[in-house]
C-alpha cells in the first residue's frame, strides 16, 4: 500500500500485521462488531418499544379484560379492549391460507424433488422464486377484483369483503415458502432409502408417501408452521380485501379483521402520542410479534431438534 | 395390491402432483393477466407526468414513483454497508462463541419478524422518539431495519462461498486479517453480496405496511426535495387507489402495479446479471490453475 511497512509495489497481503497498522486493524474489527451489535440493537428496539408502550395500556385495560373480552371496538364511545376478534380473525386467514398453501406447497415439492427432470425443475424453481417476489399489495389488489367477484359467483352469500378471498390469496402467496423448503427437506432424503425401497418391490408412490416423506418429516413440518407464521402476520392482503370489522367469527364468508390488518388501520390516522389508540396499536403489534416469534421458533426447532435424518 | 391397481395409484398420483406443481403457475399468469388486463389502458405517458389527483383522468403517479426512488437509494445507502459488515464480522472475526450465536439466531428470528411489526417499530422510534416526523428519512430507516437481516444472511452465504484455501494462503504470506478480507474475500465474495442485496432491496420496494404505518401520505402534489419532507410511494399509492370503490382508480392501480412490477423485474435482472458475471469469470479462473 505506502512505504510505512509495506512493500513497494506489492498490495497488501506482505504487509507485516505489527507496528503502525496494527492500531487501524483493531479499528476495522471494532467497526464490523458494531454493525454486527447493530442488528442485536433492532431487536432489542422492538421489545422496549413494545414493553414501555405496552405498560401504558395495561395500565389501563387489564390483562385477563384483554385476553377474554370478545368485543374489540376501541375506537367507538363504548370501548371494549378484547383481542379475541383480532385473534380469530387472523387463525381465521392462517387456517384457509394453510389449507391452500400446506397441501399444495408439499405436492408441489414432491413434483419438484420426485418426479420433476432437471429441466422443468429449472423453469419452475425460478417461476416460484417469482412468485414469492411480488409484492403483498399486488396480492391485495388480485384477491380484491379477482378472486372475490370469483368466489362470489360461486357462493352467492359472500360478502364484498371477506376472509376466504384474503386466505385463499394468501395461501397461493406462502405456497412457494412451503414448496421450496420442503423440496429442500425431500432432496435431502439420501438415494439409497429410495433405491432399497424401490429394491424391495415397492411402487414409486409407495416410497414417495411410505419412506421419502416419513424421513423428511421434519423439515416439512417445518416449512408448515413457517408458512403459517407468515400467513399469520401478512398484513396487506388481509386489510385489502377481508374488510376492517372485527366480530368473533369463524364463518369465513363474512368480514373480518386481523391483528395486523387493525394495527395498519390504527397507524394510518395521525393518531396522536400517548393516546389509548396509539397504545391500542403497540399491545395487538405486541401479541402479533409474540405470536410469530414462538411459531419460528417452534419451526427451527422442530427442524434442528427432530431433523429425521442423520 | 393387483398390478392393475397399482398401476392406477401410479397415473393417479403423478396427476395429482403434477396438477398441484401448476397450481403455482396457474396462479401467477391469472394474477399477471388480471393486472395487465386492467392496467393497460390507464398506462401512458401522464401517468408518470402527473401528481395525484381526486379527478382518474388527471391523476398520476409522479410523486409516488419519485418516493419510492428516494426510499430505494436511501435504505441501500444505510443498510448495505451495516449489514455487510456485520457478516464479515461474523463470518471472519468472531469467535464461535455462545454471544455469536445468539446474534445469528438474532438474525434469523429478525428475518421472520412481519413487516408491520418494523413499521410499528418506526413509528415508534423514527417518527416520535428521533422525532424525524413522517419524513421519507423516517421510512428509509424503518425499510432498512426491514432489509438488513435479509442483506447480512445472504452476505455470509456469499463470504461462506470463498474456499478456506484461500484465507490461508494469505495469512501464510503474513497478511493481515483486514487484508485478508479487502484483497482476498470481498473480491471474490462480493457479486454475490451485490446480487444478495439487489434482491432484499426489491423486497423493500415492494413493502406496504411499514410505510402505512411510518405516515407515508396519499395526496402530495410535490416529490421530496430533500429527506425531511413527507413522501409517497408506489406501493402505498396502489394501496390507496385499490381502496377506492370507483373502476377507474383500480384501473390506475393495476398500472401502478403495472410499473411496479417492471421496477421489480429489472431489479432482479440486474441481480441476475451480476451473478452470472461472476459465475462464468471464476469458472474461466478455474481453468488456468
Amino acid at each position: 500500500m505506502d512505504e510505512r511497512g509495506g512493500r513497494p509495489g506489492v498490495s497488501g497481503p506482505l504487509q507485516a500485521s505489527r507496528g503502525p497498522g496494527a492500531v487501524g486493524e483493531r479499528i476495522v474489527g471494532g467497526v464490523f462488531a458494531l454493525c454486527a451489535g447493530l442488528t442485536a440493537l433492532v431487536m432489542l428496539g422492538i421489545i422496549l418499544v413494545f414493553i414501555t408502550e405496552a405498560v401504558g395500556f395495561f395500565t389501563q385495560v387489564s390483562i385477563l379484560e384483554f385476553l377474554t373480552e370478545t368485543r374489540w371496538t376501541p375506537l367507538f364511545q363504548e370501548k371494549h379492549f378484547g383481542i379475541l376478534p383480532l385473534l380469530s380473525g387472523s387463525i381465521l386467514v392462517a387456517v384457509g391460507a394453510g389449507l391452500v398453501a400446506l397441501p399444495g406447497g408439499l405436492l408441489t415439492a414432491i413434483f419438484l424433488s420426485e418426479h420433476a427432470g432437471s429441466r422443468v425443475r429449472s423453469i419452475l424453481k425460478p417461476l416460484l422464486e417469482v412468485l414469492a417476489g411480488i409484492p403483498t399489495v399486488v396480492y391485495g389488489y388480485f384477491a380484491l377484483t379477482f378472486v372475490t367477484p370469483l368466489l362470489q359467483g360461486i357462493l352467492p352469500r359472500l360478502e364484498a369483503f371477506n376472509a376466504a378471498s384474503a386466505a385463499v390469496v394468501v395461501g397461493i402467496m406462502i405456497l412457494p415458502t412451503v414448496a421450496s423448503l420442503s423440496d429442500d427437506a425431500l432432496r435431502a432424503v439420501p438415494n439409497t432409502m429410495r433405491e432399497a425401497a424401490l429394491g424391495l418391490g415397492a411402487a414409486p408412490v409407495d416410497v414417495t408417501i411410505r419412506v421419502v416423506i416419513p424421513a423428511g418429516a421434519s423439515g416439512i413440518l417445518a416449512s408448515f408452521i413457517l408458512g403459517l407464521s407468515r400467513a399469520f402476520g401478512e398484513t396487506m392482503v388481509v386489510a385489502m380485501a377481508a374488510g376492517n370489522s372485527p366480530h368473533l367469527t369463524l364463518n369465513p364468508l363474512e368480514s373480518i379483521q386481523t391483528m395486523s390488518a387493525y394495527v395498519l388501520q390504527a397507524g394510518q390516522g395521525n393518531i396522536g402520542l400517548g393516546t389509548m389508540d396509539y397504545r391500542t396499536l403497540f399491545a395487538v403489534g405486541m401479541m402479533l410479534f409474540l405470536i410469530t416469534m414462538v411459531m419460528n421458533q417452534v419451526s427451527q426447532w422442530v427442524r434442528v431438534r427432530l431433523g429425521g435424518i442423520r | 395390491m393387483s398390478r392393475p391397481g397399482r398401476a392406477v395409484k401410479e397415473v393417479a398420483f403423478r396427476a395429482l402432483v403434477g396438477c398441484a406443481a401448476f397450481l403455482g403457475v396457474a396462479a401467477f399468469v391469472v394474477l399477471l393477466g388480471d393486472v395487465l388486463l386492467d392496467g393497460a389502458g390507464s398506462l401512458s405517458w401522464h401517468l408518470f407526468t402527473n401528481f395525484a389527483s381526486r379527478f382518474p383522468e388527471r391523476a398520476g403517479i409522479r410523486a409516488p414513483l419519485f418516493g419510492t426512488l428516494w426510499l430505494l437509494v436511501l435504505t441501500a445507502a444505510f443498510s448495505f454497508p451495516v449489514s455487510v459488515g456485520a457478516a464479515i464480522f461474523l463470518e471472519e472475526y468472531a469467535p464461535r462463541t455462545r454471544v455469536t450465536r445468539a446474534i445469528q439466531a438474532n438474525i434469523a428470528h429478525l428475518a421472520g419478524v412481519p413487516s408491520i411489526v418494523y413499521g410499528i417499530l418506526g413509528l415508534a422510534l423514527f417518527v416520535r422518539a428521533l422525532d424525524l416526523g413522517r419524513s421519507v428519512l423516517s421510512g428509509a430507516l424503518t425499510l432498512s431495519l426491514f432489509t438488513m437481516p435479509i442483506i447480512v444472511l445472504s452476505a455470509q452465504e456469499a463470504i461462506r462461498r470463498v474456499p478456506r484455501s484461500v484465507r490461508d494462503a494469505a495469512y501464510g504470506l503474513g497478511a493481515t486479517r483486514w487484508q485478508v478480507i479487502r484483497f482476498q474475500v470481498l473480491p471474490q465474495a462480493l457479486p454475490r453480496i451485490i446480487t444478495g442485496g439487489i434482491l432484499a432491496l426489491s423486497r423493500a420496494v415492494g413493502e406496504t405496511a411499514p410505510l402505512v404505518l411510518v405516515g407515508a401520505v396519499t395526496f402530495i402534489a410535490f416529490t421530496p426535495g430533500s429527506v425531511s419532507d413527507s413522501f409517497t410511494a408506489l406501493p402505498v399509492q396502489i394501496f390507496h387507489w385499490a381502496s377506492r370503490p370507483q373502476d377507474e382508480f383500480r384501473g390506475l392501480a393495476a398500472a401502478a402495479i403495472i410499473v411496479l412490477l417492471v421496477l421489480l423485474l429489472g431489479m432482479n435482472t440486474l441481480a441476475t446479471i451480476v451473478r452470472n458475471r461472476f459465475e462464468n469469470r471464476s469458472s474461466g479462473e478455474g481453468r488456468h490453475t
